[in-house]
């Protein structure tokens, strides 16, 4: 009976790691029972502690440690050790290696001069996360929720309320382990303290209810800096949550990751179909009920609500323009998220306007109808240009700041207009703001964002909710990896 | 065998802790009753009317208002109205 490899420490000498399944390993099992015999090195079996040979000096490695431990990537591997540090390791078979190697010449002649080895058992994927949390010293502080075998995994989900109401991808230990790859940050550190209920929630929860939204563990530092960004006293995330108006939160991605994580901010940005873009603002909204408490008809009292309440996210185009992130003074370098409370988008269409003129004039005309025309000051809105609208301005020259600074002389609007009564409709602001020119936004309440496919001359507005300390503030964060 | 899946519980997995009730008020005559208006809207409206009614049946009205009905009472606020009134009423909607 082999010994069992106790602890994975590399002694003096030479081991070699090996795997009765693998050719190669097979192939110089005759030499490798020769080189234990004499002494020249000890083996370590990762599958069959009776290959090459039942000795003494064959560890049983079933448990993969010493080849975890050791980074052991392939088989056979000879890891040589001198004063207790790895001086080389050699993988596969090659005679003239392993002769220089072991100090040994005319090492079996009768074999072929060289053969690459296999795959280790320790890297295969479908022991590589069952690994890393044995050795890992990865520890769960979530309760582990055992599923009874006739349980269909997915309705468990359902029945456990903790879907959005579509399907959740159940988030076994192994998912979690891989989702929190994707983050530098430890498991157990705080995020944010989420609402309504305030809990504190620590990485470990993003990552789970990130696993459910179906994320890959590159999105979940775009998930932690969202949750970082709602959960600030700005952007007062309890209130968004609360109100009977439909909105919820928005997020824009800028910077560089946007392209690295495959993230569309081409056709049908708005919409479905892209896997970031679709799972990190579902992921946030996972968190927000099942870390928060925020449930849709509990705290959430939505009249109405809109769908892009099961996660709004979307990446920022380049363009020749600033973007978003650099507008709140960050660099278009660097990786953020602005988080934006806003209601569905709406398409305004403008297919005939050539100048810059008459296009600000008509989008403009179409911002006047943002959450209310009787609404002046009070919400902010997000107005996105589809590239071919973009070009209209940018083919005149026009910066961003030119295009708002237009966009607001045009957005004046005359308050006799909007007071109550007017036009026979009670709502309005106070008569007593009767006989003045007022602006629809506050100074910065006009988000301009580039997104959208080549074709199309069309924009879109996302408007707002209440805006500034009553309400919601936009709040952009970088994203840390 | 059958092989059992385990999953991570993905909620705060904090228990709700139970609040008793304060003491209801046996009358409202001679109690304080503070109206809490969140500031929305025509909430006034409706609490000058309580006001009206509670006054007339003996009771001691105090009015409070929330800086915005988006963001839960300040803390500061509700110990206020916890060491002056008997009973609240909050004005919820517009």
């Amino acid at each position: 009976m082999a010994k069992h490899a106790n602890g994975y420490e590399l002694t003096d000498g030479i081991s070699v790691v090996v795997n009765s399944e693998c050719p190669t390993c097979q192939l110089t099992s005759d030499l490798l029972v020769e080189l234990g015999t004499s002494g020249h090195v000890r083996i370590f079996s990762q599958d069959d502690p009776s290959f090459p040979t039942s000795a003494e000096w064959v560890r049983d490695d079933s448990e993969l440690s010493f080849s975890w431990h050791n980074d052991v990537e392939a088989v056979p591997t000879l890891i040589q050790v001198v004063n207790g540090k790895e001086v080389e390791r050699l993988v596969g078979w090659n005679r003239k290696e392993w002769e220089r190697l072991l100090e040994i010449e005319n090492l079996a002649p009768g074999l072929v001069d060289h053969k690459p080895g296999c795959g280790s058992l320790s890297v295969s994927p479908d022991r590589v996360d069952e690994l890393e949390i044995k050795f890992g010293g990865r520890t769960f502080i979530s309760r582990q929720v055992e599923l009874a075998s006739l349980e269909d995994e997915m309705e468990a989900m359902h029945d456990r309320g903790w879907s959005d109401g579509l399907p959740v991808v159940p988030p076994t230990e192994s998912r979690v382990n891989r989702m929190l790859a994707g983050t530098s940050r430890n498991s157990d550190d705080i995020v944010a303290i989420i609402p309504p209920n305030l809990v504190e929630c620590s990485v470990e929860k993003v990552a789970i209810n990130a696993v459910m939204a179906g994320c890959l563990p590159e999105y979940l530092p775009v998930v932690i800096a969202c949750l970082e960004a709602i959960c600030t006293d700005e952007f007062n995330m309890h209130g968004v949550l609360a109100t009977t108006m439909g909105v919820g939160p928005i997020f824009v991605v800028s910077g560089p990751i946007t392209e690295r994580l495959g993230m569309n901010s081409g056709i049908n940005v708005l919409g479905h179909g892209n896997r970031a873009n679709s799972t990190i603002g579902r992921a946030v909204q996972l968190v927000l009920k099942n870390v928060g408490g925020g449930a849709p008809g509990g705290i959430d009292r939505a009249t109405l609500g809109h769908m892009g309440k099961q996660g709004f996210c979307f990446a920022e185009a380049p363009s020749p323009w600033e973007n978003l992130a650099e507008g709140f003074g960050f660099s278009s370098e660097q990786n953020t998220v602005t988080a934006f409370t806003g209601e569905g988008p709406r398409i305004l269409v403008d297919q005939k306007s050539r100048s810059p003129e008459s296009l600000t004039r008509s989008l403009a005309d179409g911002l006047k109808s943002t959450i209310s025309t009787r609404m002046v000051l009070g919400m902010d809105a997000m107005l996105v240009v589809s590239p071919e609208h973009l070009s209209r301005f940018t083919d005149a020259g026009w910066s961003r700041s030119q295009f708002i600074e237009k966009l607001t002389e045009l957005l004046m609007i005359d308050s006799d207009e909007i007071i109550e009564g007017a036009g026979g409709i009670e709502d309005g602001i106070p008569s007593t703001f009767g006989g003045n020119q007022l602006p629809k936004f506050r100074p910065g309440g006009l988000l301009v964002v580039h997104a959208g496919g080549p074709a199309g001359l069309f924009s879109a507005i996302i408007g707002g909710w209440l805006n500034g300390t009553k309400g919601s503030d936009p709040v952009t964060k970088e994203i840390t990896l | 065998m059958n092989q059992t899946l385990s999953v991570l519980d993905p909620t705060s997995e904090d228990r709700s802790t139970e609040i008793q009730l304060s003491e209801r008020i046996k009358s409202i005559e001679g109690s304080t009753i503070g109206l809490l208006d969140i500031a929305k809207p025509r909430g006034d409206i409706f609490l000058n009317q309580l006001e009206k009614r509670l006054t007339e049946h003996g009771a001691t009205v105090l009015r409070f208002m929330k800086p915005t009905f988006t963001k839960p009472a300040p803390v500061d606020l509700r110990y206020e109205i916890s060491s002056k009134c008997d009973a609240v009423i909050e004005a919820l909607a517009d």
